[in-house]
């Protein structure tokens, strides 16, 4: 919950009266509000903490933290279906992660 | 240096590493307080590529393992009412209670649902007007801004059946609790980098001053984690304290102004306890009285309730960085996060479940074994 997540503007549209974008993270696509990050424009990229842009970041750095992320497999945690994960707890077999063997 | 060939850019890594091991001349003991970073220093093994005498400690940097018991036990109450939609993040679903978690109350018959962002659980309130809506809006200074800005829409839109179950913790006032400890051995810290990103650094030249530390603002990828390192030990070789940003691409001085500004408004500061640790002066937010309609505490009455938490669990000094998760002596035995004790041992950013997932062998054989997770 904590991990903040860079994504890529897609589009952006008025709702409600609020400020919101489709934003693009490595390939989920999710809606985002905008309005701590009014002048965010379509193609930039952003730290997205729940569903809220929080600073904006460049596009390379904002390449490399998905790759990373993707990669230790924290994008599933943060996108992935937490009941099946709390299920999987409970019922005993754990949290499917590597285990690195030293 | 076994693992650094699996860092994004092994050459700048090693020259990190280099420039620490050429710069330590004696031990120095310094605290990352986010737990998103103590995964991954424990995943990257970087604490075991740092000179012997540079200590990592790991902070109480993690939102679900410090909401205390008593809010969790009124969320297990709220949740279970026939009439409440109960939203949360899915971190919170496994946070044992006074003997059972969400994830039971559901399988109970509770209406619990996981929530990716708070505006969702504002929709939900939108589309089942003849229920209530209840959010956990727990977290730290990253989390309440979000949470600020829904229980400020449900206001403006006017949506009577919605509520938040508030227990936000500050940073600060943790860093301040930590150094006022008398046991306290931390000489430097690695500050969280998104809670930087909205609050900016204003709040730590006044703790870096009183308590002769550094503070270096740090990202948690594992490369931001060596500069951040790197950056502190200079300093304290130095006999300096400043405060230091080690991630500008993500923080700036002034953090999120427009973010700010809506935590101002929507919460006031008020006294907290931490789970395992205590009640840390100042250490929280909670709604401002105008917005006290949306209050789930003062909406539902759970007051009274008894809570209790297992003898065994010692998550307070592991969260104050007083013991490592492997010396609890229920670790990996009695405690897994199968049938976790702690809620350090729940939460994908505690470190007790850090220690165990990575499976660290600075603890006993004999331990290590019976904690190997059966993948
Ligand atoms: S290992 Fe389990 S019982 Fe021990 S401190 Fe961690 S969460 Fe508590």
């Amino acid at each position: 919950m904590c991990l903040a997540v860079p994504g890529r503007v897609l589009d952006i549209e008025e709702r409600d009266g609020t400020r919101m974008a489709t934003v693009d993270f490595g390939g989920v696509v999710k809606e985002v509000c905008l309005e701590y990050l009014p002048d965010l424009q379509v193609g930039e990229y952003a730290i997205v903490h729940v569903g809220f842009a929080l600073q904006r970041l460049d596009e390379e750095s904002a390449r490399q933290t998905l790759e990373l992320f993707a990669e230790l497999g924290l994008l599933q945690e943060e996108f992935g279906d937490p009941w099946e994960v709390a299920a999987a707890e409970a019922a005993g077999s754990e949290p499917v992660e590597e285990v690195r063997n030293q | 240096m076994k693992y650094i060939d699996e860092f994004q850019d092994p050459e700048l890594a090693r020259r990190l590493l280099d420039d620490i091991h050429a710069t330590v001349t004696r031990p120095w003991a310094l605290m990352e307080v986010c737990g998103g970073q103590t995964h991954s220093i424990i995943r990257h093994g970087i604490d075991q590529l740092l000179p012997e005498q540079v200590e990592l400690i790991h902070g109480p940097g993690c939102p679900v393992c410090v909401t205390p018991l008593e809010v969790i036990d009124k969320a297990l109450e709220i949740a279970s009412r026939p009439e409440v939609i109960f939203c949360s993040f899915g971190d919170m679903l496994r946070v044992p209670g006074t003997g059972r978690d969400l994830f039971q109350v559901r399988g109970e018959g509770g209406d619990v649902r996981v929530v990716y962002s708070p505006l969702d659980a504002l929709r939900i309130a939108q589309q089942n007007p003849d229920r209530e809506v209840v959010f956990f809006g727990i977290g730290f200074e990253t989390t309440a801004p979000p949470n600020a800005m829904t229980v400020h829409q449900a206001r403006k839109l006017g949506i009577p059946n919605f509520s938040m179950l508030v227990s936000h913790v500050r940073v600060p006032p943790a860093i301040e609790a930590i150094m006022s400890s008398p046991s306290c051995r931390v000489q430097g810290f690695l500050a969280a980098g998104h809670v930087c990103s909205v609050m900016g650094m204003g709040e730590y030249p006044e703790l870096a001053e009183r308590f002769r530390v550094p503070i270096v603002v740090t990202g948690f990828e594992p490369l931001d984690i060596l500069e951040g390192v790197r950056r502190t030990v200079r300093q304290l070789e130095r006999g300096e304290h400043t405060v230091d940003n080690a991630y500008a691409r993500a923080v700036r001085a002034e953090g999120n102004p427009a973010a700010r500004a809506m935590l101002e408004d929507v919460f006031e500061v008020t006294d907290r306890a931490w789970r395992g640790i205590g009640v840390i002066p100042q250490s929280g937010w909670r709604l401002a009285p105008k917005y006290r309609a949306y209050d789930a505490e003062h909406r539902f009455s759970v007051d009274g309730i008894r809570t209790q938490e297992p003898a065994e669990c010692r998550s307070g000094e592991v969260l104050q960085g007083l013991l490592k998760p492997h010396e609890c002596e229920a670790f990996g035995t009695l405690c897994t996060p199968r049938t976790p004790l702690g809620a350090t041992m729940v939460s994908s950013e505690g470190a007790c479940a850090a220690y165990y997932l990575y499976r660290r062998l600075d603890m006993p054989a004999t331990k290590a074994q019976e904690a190997t997770p059966v993948v």
